[in-house]
């Protein structure tokens, strides 16, 4: 079973910020999106127990290769980055045209996406890839197996979960509950070294320049500022009964209870 | 004149909550923009529910769809019937719930349409010629606006963006037949689990208590589902305690949780980290109740108590129970 994971690579959490142009500036330290990493953990637990080999697929600037080789020293087998000046300031339709494209040129079992990134909290990307390449698409999956020819995974539901079915391949975004990524061993990144690490251009995926980054976005950002400060907490350092009293006559003048 | 459309979602054929907020946004956009406002349902039982969104919204397009496609996903149902009905109708904006099923949804019809998209709305308002979305980025450190640059969109907006109200008259409803669907590769529910003791969902809760790794036990966690429920709020968590099992996922609150906005939330043994921070910065009123006066939530808590949460939280249960009582 080979498995491709689309991983994003975002700005640090907590040192996100934006450049004049109101982009993401993304020439600050990259790392895999947390979401991500739960996916190629899965994926690599998934060919470790039934063969084939992990790739990694990443959309992204130059900085993006410090998380692609992390997932290779964690096991991926090789990574694809699709590195172009030409893709910054994307809108989500060029995103995904993007990755359908790079994935088309890669043959697989299973597209492995994250629930959502730390920079962007879409989470729309990986339903529109795998509609725009007519491949089966399975969501919020707590549990991946294969299953016959084809895979079956548990989707979280209001209740607990429900059990889907699919044919392969299929594309395949999952949640938390698959995981806590692993950390590469001293071996892994040694050998991380040797494996291909692939640089595609937009002309290398076929797609026209002109149809990704800025010029050709579909939205835009009109302005950023500071969030209204919250007002600051009062604090209550009482014996637990008067601050009990306080903290009840507080949500009462509220009008909350 | 622009056409907004509100795309609902039913649970066991009743609107959701989030599906009247989208219907009452959509009616408030087309007002201010002096265009039409429609709420659209897909599924089954979808006339029938379209009586209460008609109350929200002058008009709902009803597409009713028979009950053996129950056994697919909610979003490969109404997903490409929206799509068809948006060739049809030729909508210039689209909103869709950021739900699990609404998200899916929007994901499909960005594949299906190729239309823009904005994501991600906590508040929604009109500029110029389309719809101006207001967004918390970056683990809320920025608020930003972002517009469409043509006339056309679809936007996918949070829960308690817009507070749903009743328009002055009721809509009606219109039946109606989706041609031309081009259904979804297939999937099949092959089963549904319910897992006994499902706590009641967060992200429609007024009042949410969350616990966190302060509470120090999956018996710890008692004294927070008591103080929720006599509140009557919902239970939250952090990631460490899902992690760690002592409650279920679908009530983690954060980055990788579900994003809430109740009018209160009362943190207990929280640490308040950026992850979990990004789910429930906006509530009306914080709580926090931990031991340590530095813990990263008293950057963003209204009311901070200073103390051991297996001494003020069952006292606060009692004192609120005794309020109520009396
Ligand atoms: C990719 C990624 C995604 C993540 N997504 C999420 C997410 O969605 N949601 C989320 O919550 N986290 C998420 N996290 C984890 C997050 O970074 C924190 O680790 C987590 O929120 C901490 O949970 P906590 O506050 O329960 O625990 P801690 O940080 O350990 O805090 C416990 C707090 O309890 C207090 N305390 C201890 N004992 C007592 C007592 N007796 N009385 C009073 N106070 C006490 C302590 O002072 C401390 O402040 C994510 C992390 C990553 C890397
Ligand atoms: N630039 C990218 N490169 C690789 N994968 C991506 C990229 N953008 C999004 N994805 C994948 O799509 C998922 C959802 O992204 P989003 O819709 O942007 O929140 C992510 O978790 C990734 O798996």
């Amino acid at each position: 079973m080979n498995i491709v994971v689309l991983l994003k690579a975002v700005p640090v959490v907590g040192t996100e910020r934006l450049g004049g142009d109101l982009l993401t500036d993304r020439a600050v330290q990259l790392e895999a999106n947390g979401n991500d990493e739960y996916l190629l953990e899965k994926a690599l637990k998934l060919t470790e127990a039934h063969g084939g080999e992990v790739s990694v697929l990443t959309v992204g600037p130059a900085g993006a290769t410090e998380a692609l080789r992390k997932a290779l020293a964690m096991g991926a087998a090789r990574a694809i980055h699709v590195d172009d000046d030409g893709i910054r300031g994307s809108d989500t339709r060029a995103t995904v045209a993007i990755l359908a494209a790079a994935l088309a040129k890669v043959s697989f079992d299973l597209a492995f996406v994250g629930a959502d990134t730390s920079d962007g909290q879409g989470g729309v990307v990986g339903a529109a890839v795998a509609v725009r390449m007519n491949l089966p698409y399975l969501s919020y999956a707590s549990e991946i197996e294969p299953s016959g020819d084809g895979v079956r995974i548990h989707r979280l539901s209001a209740a607990g979960y429900d059990v889907l079915e699919s044919p392969m391949p299929a594309v395949v975004m999952g949640t938390q509950l698959l995981g806590a990524p692993r950390y590469p061993a001293l071996r892994g990144i040694m050998q991380a070294r040797a494996k291909p690490l692939d640089t595609w251009t937009v002309t290398d995926l076929g797609l026209d320049a002109a149809a990704v980054g800025t010029g050709a976005a579909t939205t835009r950002t009109l302005d950023a500022s500071k969030p209204p400060e919250r007002a600051g907490a009062t604090f209550v350092r009482e014996p637990a009964d008067i601050a009990v009293a306080q903290v009840v006559d507080f949500l009462t003048s509220r009008r909350l209870i | 004149m622009a056409t907004i459309w509100a795309i609902g979602e039913l649970v066991k054929g009743a609107p959701t909550k989030l599906t009247l907020e989208l219907a009452t946004l959509a009616r408030k956009l087309a007002e201010t923009s002096g265009g039409t406002a429609s709420a659209v349902l897909v599924g089954s039982g979808a006339s029938a529910a379209g009586t209460e969104v008609a109350t929200y919204v002058s008009t709902v397009l009803a597409a009713d769809v028979d009950a053996a496609l129950n056994d697919r996903p909610v979003a490969a149902v109404v997903a490409p019937r929206v799509a068809a009905l948006i060739a049809q109708h030729k909508p210039d904006f689209v909103l869709v719930g950021a739900s699990n099923d609404g998200k899916d949804i929007a994901g499909a019809l960005v594949g299906l349409t190729d239309l823009p998209i904005l994501y991600n709305g906590a508040a929604i308002d009109w500029h110029e010629s389309a719809p101006r979305v207001e967004m918390s980025t970056f683990g809320g450190k920025l608020v930003t606006h972002s517009t469409f640059n043509g006339t056309r969109g679809i936007v996918v907006v949070r829960a308690a963006s817009v507070t749903a109200e009743p328009a002055g008259s009721a809509g009606t409803v219109q039946a109606v037949t989706v041609d031309g669907v081009t259904e979804l590769p297939a999937v099949k529910v092959v089963d549904s689990v319910a897992e006994a003791g499902a706590a009641a969902p967060i992200e429609e809760a007024r009042i949410i208590v969350g616990g966190g790794r302060g509470v120090g036990s999956q018996e710890g966690f008692r004294m927070i589902e008591d103080l929720a429920e006599a509140m009557g709020g919902a239970v939250g968590a952090t990631r460490a305690v899902v992690d760690a099992g002592w409650i279920g996922y679908s009530q983690q609150i954060g980055q990788t949780g579900k994003i809430v906005k109740p009018a209160l939330y009362v943190a207990c043994g929280i640490s308040g980290a950026i992850q979990h921070k990004v789910g429930v910065q906006t509530a009306g009123t914080i709580v926090a109740i931990n031991r340590d006066a530095d813990a990263p939530i008293a950057e963003f808590a209204d009311l901070f108590v200073v103390g051991d949460v297996f001494e003020i939280v069952p006292k606060l249960t009692e004192a609120i129970k005794a309020r109520k009582a009396g």
